[in-house]
């Protein structure tokens, strides 16, 4: 208890402060892991691009899947050794501005689009099983821009705000982190129907608040990671989205990732700003991995242009935890990395 | 005049006493795979669903994207709702009207007597009939030249220009001689009548609660003996006019009123969606089977999203009466019930 008021108290002078698009994490003394980045690892037929590379994700083959924002967004698919295989959903009536891509435990594929506002499940050959949230009207025209500026409005059980983010526990319960308009994680039955929520339209500080949770994951014991990106935090809510504990020495949650398998890590960003400002480079970039009690066991990367630099990692897959497939905003780019396996030494306390 | 109130009398009774009935529930089933969709071809919100009498189905489907142009004297749109055909076992046969003019906020899709195809577009404002080989045969309304950035606010009391120039149409029918009816709709809230050779004839309704007046007129049916059939789903009703629009009859019974489908014959039944709203899946959703005096025979569904749920029905085909095509705007799909 002490441990969460301390954060809480320094929470609030950050809060206090002047919004700052980037953060140094406090936790010290992590050590590095070592990690090199597969050369040239997609490989695209000629005359095909990625654009803005924010998702990524693996099935169980390790087929790779990228959700990217090309001219329309688009979701391309690669095998295990990144050789272009199809792409899927081609002028799909969800596809808009693409934010999330993740798999399920039976290879179905699920996109989130934070420009239509849906979430859609697709069987692993690509046919639309279900959509959560909906887009909004072209009949109805332009709509106004979401957001405070324009005030939010109440958040709708079955409507969406902005997405960010899908996962799934055990039984096959939903979950969806909406996102930058609202400021909520939503739990929903396997069959789409309205559970729970934790937040609201209006962003907040307190445990059980967000403001903009930018990515979330579920672990094996049902609890739910939320990357609480605009409070420079990560917060884990048990099953019912109650909250358990907060993150706060990390520096901002941009992405978090649960690896697969009986023991599981959960993988922590702390992202370059998009824009690179002067000296972003320096104090921010760095992914952490730590066990799923918070103990923090290594740190990897750097910001950089080039790979094997990261350029705002927007997302991970971590199914295999010594294989990291990242996808990155600002380098169009999807990067392969294998990492030293780390010893169980702990190297400091997430907090 | 009295003879009228005599008729009108025992309806409004029959239509009063179904309100209270415990309609039987109906046993269907949903067809897996009802349509067979190509690995490049998705639907979007499902605004029509129609079969032909060899079975052939068509679907009027939004698919998103469409477009404004910039840098241009105006703003100009185009795209974002396709209509495709599958044959009678659901197979993929062909899209129809590729990059039309009129296509972009897909309403509904029917098919006439002559198995003509007649398109409704919400936001271009147009009927488009296609003839059996696909060529236009008769337009009615026309798109505006730009669009408004941002949208208009919604204006008038909903009752139209008496032109053929419409507002968010929603539906098509005809009667025995061809004279054509179009809901016109959800900016508008009228009903619109034409001859054959789509000369305008009348319209009638406007915004209101009263009789013959419309929160919006969703989907319409015309009976073998010309009576028009109108979903006013916002009023929760079914409202009955005979043939030159006069009130006769509503159906209060049915909740919010969003697709209708009359079967073909002598003596048909009407199905009647109490479609859900697009933001909640925990109210409403599902069909009514009724008979033309407004008994309710059965009902069945409700809203959800796996088969067997409806996800805001749109549109109804009862060509067979107990194997129906339901378009789902939620679901962005079409199911083939059969019903047992």
């Amino acid at each position: 208890m002490k441990r969460v008021l301390t954060s809480s108290a320094a929470l609030m002078m950050l809060a206090a402060a002047p919004a700052f698009p980037q953060q140094k994490a406090t936790i010290e003394h992590v050590p590095g892991i070592e990690f090199s980045s597969v050369k040239n690892f997609l490989k695209l037929p000629p005359g095909e691009y990625l654009g803005e590379s924010v998702a990524v994700a693996t099935n169980s083959k390790g087929h790779v899947f990228v959700y990217h924002r090309s001219a329309n967004t688009r979701l391309f698919e690669f095998d295990q050794n990144g050789n272009f295989i199809k792409e899927i959903g081609a002028g799909y009536y969800g596809f808009e501005f693409a934010h999330s891509v993740r798999v399920d435990k039976d290879d179905n594929i699920w996109t989130v689009d934070e420009g239509t506002n849906m979430v859609t499940k697709f069987s692993p050959d690509g046919k639309v099983l279900m959509v959560l949230g909906r887009r909004p009207p072209a009949v109805q025209g332009a709509v106004a821009f979401p957001g405070p500026q324009n005030g939010n409005a109440p958040a709708q059980k079955y409507i969406f705000c902005r997405p960010t983010d899908v996962g799934w526990d055990p039984q096959g319960n939903i979950f969806v982190s909406d996102g930058y308009c609202n400021n909520r994680v939503v739990k929903y039955d396997k069959n789409g129907r309205f559970l729970a929520q934790a937040g609201s339209e209006k962003p907040g500080k307190a445990l059980g608040e967000f403001n903009l949770p930018h990515g979330m994951q579920v672990d094996g014991q049902g609890n739910v990671w939320v990357a609480d990106r605009s409070n420079i935090r990560y917060q884990v809510l048990d099953n019912n989205l109650k909250p358990i504990r907060e993150i706060t020495n990390l520096g901002v949650g941009w992405t978090v990732c649960i690896s697969a398998g009986p023991h599981q890590y959960a993988f922590l960003s702390n992202s370059n700003p998009n824009g690179n400002q002067p000296g972003s480079w320096d104090i921010t970039g760095e992914i952490y991995k730590a066990e799923l009690d918070g103990t923090v066991l290594g740190r990897f990367g750097h910001p950089g242009k080039l790979a094997p630099g990261f350029q705002v990692v927007h997302m991970m897959d971590c199914r295999n935890p010594n294989e990291i497939v990242v996808g990155e905003i600002e380098s169009w780019r999807v990067q392969k990395l294998i990492l030293q396996p780390t010893s169980t030494k702990a190297a400091g306390a997430a907090q | 005049m009295k003879h009228l109130m005599q008729t009108l009398l025992p309806l409004a009774l029959i239509a009063a006493i179904a309100a209270n009935a415990q309609a039987p529930e109906i046993r269907f089933d949903s067809a897996p795979n009802a349509l067979q969709l190509p690995a490049n071809i998705y639907l979007g919100e499902v605004g029509g669903v129609a079969t032909n009498s060899r079975g052939d189905i068509f679907v009027y489907t939004r698919t998103g994207h469409p477009t404004i142009t910039i840098g241009t004297a105006r703003p100009f749109a185009h795209g974002g709702s396709r209509l495709f055909e599958f044959d009678r076992n659901g197979k993929y046969v062909r899209e129809i009207g590729k990059d039309s003019y009129g296509f972009m906020f897909a309403a509904q899709v029917r098919v006439d007597p002559s198995d003509n195809i007649w398109v409704v577009d919400q936001m271009t404002n147009m009927v488009m009939k296609f003839d059996p080989q696909y060529h236009v045969a008769m337009l009615l309304g026309r798109k505006a030249e730009n669009v408004a950035v941002p949208a208009r606010t919604q204006q008038g009391n909903g009752a139209g220009q008496p032109t053929d120039l419409f507002n968010r149409p929603t539906d098509v029918a005809w009667d025995a001689a061809g004279n054509i009816f179009v809901a016109d709709g959800l900016g508008n809230a009228r009903i619109v009548k034409f001859d054959k050779d789509g000369k305008f004839v009348k319209s009638w309704g406007k915004k209101g609660t009263a009789n013959g007046e419309f929160a919006n007129v969703r989907s319409i049916a015309v009976d073998p003996q010309g009576n028009v059939y109108a979903a006013d789903g916002g009023n929760k009703r079914v409202q009955v006019f005979d043939n030159d629009g006069n009130f006769k009859t509503a159906f209060t019974n049915v909740g919010n009123a969003q697709a209708l489908c009359m079967t073909k014959g002598s003596s048909p039944v009407l199905y009647v969606s109490n479609s859900n709203p697009p933001d909640d899946i925990d109210r409403d959703g599902e069909i009514y089977k009724m008979s033309l005096d407004g008994t309710m025979t059965g009902k069945f569904g409700r809203a959800g999203k796996v088969l067997k749920e409806f996800g805001t029905v749109n549109a109804i085909d009862c060509r067979n009466e107990n194997t129906l095509y339901v378009a789902e705007i939620g679901n962005l799909r079409v199911q083939k019930l059969v019903l047992h």
